[in-house]
Formats: structure tokens, C-alpha cells, sequence
């Protein structure tokens, strides 16, 4: 601490030798330069290993990767990703088309219809949505959702049936698709809220005047004004949900039945995820098992990387989006 | 009434805004205020049943003991073993990611100057906030414990997570460092000051609540997380205070662990787990929240 009080003494600091000076800039410079190359090499790291120890496993497959249904590396050393990537694309697509709608409203509310006091405690609400862990989602989901679910679905079942996601005979409702789905949507929401209320934020004041100053209502003015210039903000928003959806492990973990198989009904007992079978198989994977499930992550991994660079990209191509990116 | 007549009355009266038009724009409202309610309503039903069925076995023995010796059927027993896990692995977690993520942002905002690698290094960062937490459980798996065969411990968890805090704590200390005015800077310079002893007595000083708030909110993230301890830290029904050696506990995953036993005492522990998580992390929320709003940098020293 000496040294502190020198510099504050009268600047010693400018006569300190040069050399000194410029170590301990040099010093501090690396420092910070290393951490992010280190946060770089992180990411690096992430696909090298997955791919790594996944090989191995990849050799023993007995199936196709790609193709096959079954998940069998413990036994029969057959494993295909193919039923969970489609039940991770399916509860997420069901996530995304519940939560966007919603998420879109509920931004629109706190930018342009809460009252001005109330609006910052009223987000602050809805960021608490995304405090909450996982793991108690999906014990909420398990313990209230899945029983509340059950006389819905049957009536969807049997009106619309013909439809063929609501489709499907005997075991209605239940550990659905549906249910993950609802879950889903509930933890993607706060996200998909919080970066499309930045970008309403930052609507241009003047356009929003320009269109009220014409005698658009305020609905008006929000589909001439402030939609179009949030709309690519939204987007991205969405699919940086849809990334987390298909990330999601824990709470869909326990609302799957973990079943092996390719089938749309989203009211019948069905599906799985990528994620979730990680979770759920992780217990007694054999060395193989868990090289298979290192795999099927190193899948999941570079989907969502790409989901979520695209939806990057899309955020930073605007400058005035640079703010929103939470 | 001729149509000049018309336009001159138009602005000063509502009345002229058709009925379609201002029904439409009232049943948007409505939908708008609908979608709101909608979303608070899972947050009101989750706390609710979380500390309606959580109180049950909310009491010291919960508290104070581990799940050793507890039979499949018994009541009793407690999380006391996965409360100690989480502080431990959250800490060390925080070791790791703190530094590192101050650094980083330093780097971004002092000497980055907007080059390739700065640029290359905040998009990644961005890119590394959607990694799913099981990949980065994953990764440890594969990394740590298959490829260097250490075994499975607190301290891998903890590295699984401060994966998961890194690009949280880089972004909000990134935000708060760029608040911190230039003409603070700028008169540290004019003394003599070289540039990392104004960012380490200067810059870092002023913006330190914030910052603060940030790392609190990261921890809060991944103290409820389960995906990633569950791959390293495996599971363990007995008291290990070592994060160093041998599986250890975790109060997300004690909740996972026994909301999957099929007996009503077990659903009854994952309740009240839920609640202790839900505790801890929210009072982590406010707390950093109150420190925010009590302590804004812009306004602040």
C-alpha cells in the first residue's frame, strides 16, 4: 500500500523509471489479454473434447449415428440420435410458438403500456420467471402441470383429433410432449421478454410521434412504428429461446417418458430430448453409454451454437441493437 | 358539412376515430395486459406450491442432516450434505470465473480497441452464454474426469460451472465498466498515473457495486443449476466437506435426486429442497437487485 500513497502524494509515479512503468503495464495488459484468450480456448476446448471422447463410442456403434431410432449402447451397442434430436426440435418448436406470442406482449406492455412507475418493478417480475432453477420447474411441472393438463387434452383429443398432433387412442395426457412444451415456454419467456423489450426501448422517440402526430391510435402506431423496427430484434430474441429450449435438461427430464421414438402426438406419452436422455442415462452408461452420450451432446452443442450465432449476428448487424444483447 | 370543415374538426375531437379502429385498439390492449397476466401466473402457481408443500419438512433436522443411513420408506433425514456441496462448489466456481471474467472485460473495454481478436472474444462471449448447461457438464465429463481419469468431485462441478458464470460476469462487468465516465480516466492520466494503476484504483473502484450485483446474479444462475454437478459431481447421500476428493452433493440435484423415488417421504425432502433453493437463490436475486438500485455507478461517488 505504500506505493499507493506515493502516487497520491504528488506523481512520483512520473518519475518512476520508464522501464518499471511499462512492466507492470506490460504485465497487466497480458493479464487481461490471456483472460479472454483463455475464455476463447474454452470454447475451443468444448468441441475438441466432446469430439474426443465420443469417437471411441462412434467406432463401437453397431447402428447408424444418424438414422437409427434406438438407444441401446449399454447393451446391444446400438444408438441413433434420430428420435431424440426430432423430440428436441418438437418440444422446443412447441416452447417457441407458445412463449413468442406471449414474450412479444409482455415486452409491449412493460415498453408501451404499463404505467412508467410500475414498469421497471413489473419487468423485474417477469426476470424473476427466469431466476427460478430448472429442476423446480420441472417439479412443478410433474406435481401440477401434468395432472392439470389431463382434462384439456382429452378434449383436444376429442375434437380435434384429426389433427395430428392431437392426435392419438387410449393413454391421453399425462408425461406429454405438451407438458415439456408448456414448461419450455415458461422458462424461454423471460429471455425472449427481456431483449424484445431493449429493442422496443429503443424505437426511435421521433417515429412513435410522428405516428401518433398523424391520429394513429396506439395500436396503430405500435404496428406502424414499433414493430418493424423490432421485428428483427424479436426474431433473434426467439431464437435465442429456442437455443435455450433445446438446452433445457433438467425439468424436461423429469416430464418425458423417455420413450424411443418418432411420433408427433403431443397429447399421448411420447418423446424425448437430446438433453434429457443425458440426464436421465448418465446413471448406469457403461463406458461406451457415456461416450454415446457424449455424442449425442456434441450434437445438441453444435445446434445450439449455431442457433444462437445466428441469432448473434442478427443482434449485432444493428447498431442500435447493441445494448440488448442481455 | 363539407369535407374542409371535416378535416378542420378532426384533431381536436377523438370522437372521429372510427369505432373499428378503436375497438381494435382496445382489444389489443386487452390481449397486451392478457399476455402479462399469463406470465405471472406459472411465478405465482411455482412459489405457491413450492412453499405450500415445502413447509412440511421445513425444520431443523432438514437442516442439520444428510440422507446417510435414511432408508427408501423413512421420513427424516435432510439435505444438509447437499447444502454444504452447493456453497462449496459455488465458491470455488466463482474463484474461477470471477477473475477470469473481470480480466476479460477489462480486456474488452480498455484495451480492446474494437480489433479483431476484442471483437472475436465479445462475440464468443455472447455464443457462450447459449451454451446448454449439460454440454458444459459435458465437457468436464469428458475433459477432466474420462481424459485426465480424475475422479468425480466438488471441484469439477464447480469448473462445470463457472463455464456457465463466465460470460454472464464478463458481460455485466463489461456493461458497468463502460459507464464509468472518461474525464475519471482522463484526470487519473493527467497525474501520471499509468493506464493499469488507474484501472485497478480508479476505474474498478467506481464501477465495484455493479459489479458486485453481476457476479451475485451469476451465482444465483448457477447455484440452481442441476445438468452440469450432475455429470461431475455424481451423487452421494453422505456429508463430504472435501470438494477436492470424492462425489459430493448438490441441493439441485438432492431435489432431482429424490423428486425421482417413488415414496411420499422422498417427494416430501424434494419439496422442501425446492424451497431451501428457492430461498437461497432469490435472496441472492434481491440482494443483488437492492445493491443495483441503492448503489447505481451513474449516480454514485
Amino acid at each position: 500500500m505504500t506505493t499507493d500513497t506515493k502516487i497520491r502524494d504528488g506523481g512520483p509515479a512520473m518519475r518512476r523509471s520508464a522501464s518499471r512503468r511499462t512492466s507492470g503495464e506490460g504485465l497487466f495488459k497480458f493479464l487481461a489479454t490471456a483472460a479472454g484468450v483463455v475464455l476463447l480456448a474454452i470454447m475451443a476446448a468444448i468441441a475438441v473434447f466432446l469430439i474426443a471422447e465420443a469417437i471411441p463410442a462412434l467406432q463401437a456403434n453397431k447402428g447408424g449415428f444418424f438414422t437409427d431410432l434406438v438407444w441401446e449402447p449399454n447393451s446391444s451397442q446400438v444408438f441413433g440420435i434420430g428420435a431424440l434430436a426430432f423430440g428436441t426440435v418438437l418440444s422446443s418448436g412447441i416452447a417457441l410458438v407458445i412463449a413468442t406470442p406471449i414474450a412479444v406482449g409482455v415486452a409491449l406492455f412493460i415498453s408501451h403500456y404499463a404505467p412508467r412507475r410500475l414498469a421497471g418493478p413489473l419487468g423485474y417480475l417477469i426476470d424473476l420467471l427466469a431466476a427460478v432453477p430448472s429442476v423446480i420447474y420441472g417439479l412443478w411441472g410433474l406435481a401440477f402441470l401434468v395432472p392439470l393438463l389431463r382434462e384439456p387434452s382429452r378434449w383436444l383429443n376429442e375434437h380435434f383429433g384429426w389433427f395430428p398432433l392431437f392426435a392419438g387412442e387410449g393413454a391421453i395426457g399425462g408425461k406429454t410432449m405438451l407438458a415439456g412444451g408448456i414448461v419450455l415456454a415458461i422458462m424461454i419467456l423471460p429471455i425472449i421478454a427481456a431483449i424484445s423489450r431493449e429493442v422496443f426501448l429503443q424505437v426511435p422517440r421521433m417515429n412513435e410521434e410522428a405516428a401518433l402526430a398523424l391520429g394513429a391510435t396506439r395500436w396503430e402506431m405500435i404496428r406502424m412504428a414499433v414493430l418493424p423496427f423490432g421485428r428483427p430484434g424479436v426474431i433473434s430474441a426467439a431464437m435465442l429461446g429456442l437455443g435455450r429450449a433445446m438446452g433445457e435438461t433438467i425439468a424436461v427430464a423429469l416430464i418425458f417418458p423417455a420413450t424411443f421414438d418418432i411420433s408427433v402426438q403431443i397429447l399421448t406419452p411420447h418423446g424425448n430430448s437430446i438433453a434429457a436422455n443425458i440426464a436421465n442415462g448418465f446413471g448406469e452408461a457403461t463406458p461406451i453409454g457415456r461416450g454415446a452420450l457424449i455424442a449425442s451432446g456434441l450434437v445438441l452443442f453444435v445446434i445450439t451454437l449455431l442457433v444462437n450465432m445466428a441469432a448473434r449476428m442478427i443482434i449485432n448487424r444493428r447498431k442500435e441493437y447493441a445494448r440488448a444483447g442481455a | 358539412m363539407t369535407l374542409q370543415q371535416e378535416a378542420a374538426r378532426r384533431p381536436r375531437g377523438v370522437q372521429h376515430i372510427s369505432t373499428g379502429r378503436r375497438v381494435k385498439d382496445r382489444f389489443v390492449q386487452g390481449l397486451v395486459y392478457l399476455a402479462f397476466a399469463m406470465a405471472v401466473v406459472p411465478l405465482v402457481s411455482v412459489l405457491w406450491l413450492v412453499i405450500s408443500n415445502g413447509l412440511a419438512r421445513f425444520d431443523l433436522e432438514f437442516m442439520t442432516h444428510s440422507m446417510r443411513g435414511i432408508g427408501a420408506r423413512d421420513a427424516g433425514g435432510g439435505a444438509y450434505h447437499a447444502i454444504i456441496g452447493t456453497v462449496e462448489q459455488v465458491l470455488l466456481a466463482s474463484a474461477i470465473s470471477v477473475p477470469i471474467g473481470l480480466l476479460t472485460a477489462i480486456y474488452l473495454v480498455e484495451y480492446g480497441n474494437g480489433g479483431r481478436l476484442s471483437r472475436a472474444i465479445s462475440f464468443f462471449v455472447d455464443v457462450m452464454t447459449g451454451v446448454p448447461s449439460v454440454v458444459a457438464g459435458l465437457f468436464i465429463l469428458a475433459f477432466w474426469i474420462l481424459f485426465l481419469g480424475m475422479p468425480y468431485s466438488g471441484w469439477a462441478g464447480a469448473m462445470a460451472l463457472s463455464i456457465l458464470m463466465m460470460p454472464t460476469v464478463v458481460r455485466s462487468t463489461e456493461e458497468m465498466l463502460r459507464l464509468v465516465p472518461a474525464d475519471l480516466r482522463e484526470a487519473s492520466y493527467a497525474l501520471g498515473v499509468p493506464k493499469w494503476r488507474t484501472i485497478m484504483k480508479i476505474v474498478l473502484p467506481t464501477a465495484f457495486t455493479g459489479i458486485v450485483t453481476g457476479v451475485m446474479l451469476a451465482v444465483a444462475r448457477v447455484a440452481g443449476e442441476t445438468a452440469p454437478i450432475l455429470l461431475t459431481v455424481f451423487f452421494t447421500d453422505s456429508i463430504n466437506n472435501d470438494p477436492f476428493s470424492g462425489p459430493q452433493m448438490g441441493l439441485p440435484l438432492y431435489v432431482f435426486d429424490q423428486a425421482a423415488r417413488p415414496n411420499d417421504t422422498a417427494i416430501d425432502r424434494a419439496w422442501t429442497g425446492a424451497l431451501t433453493l428457492i430461498l437461497i437463490v432469490m435472496l441472492l436475486n434481491l440482494v443483488a437487485r437492492l445493491i443495483a438500485w441503492w448503489r447505481a455507478p451513474a449516480k454514485g461517488r
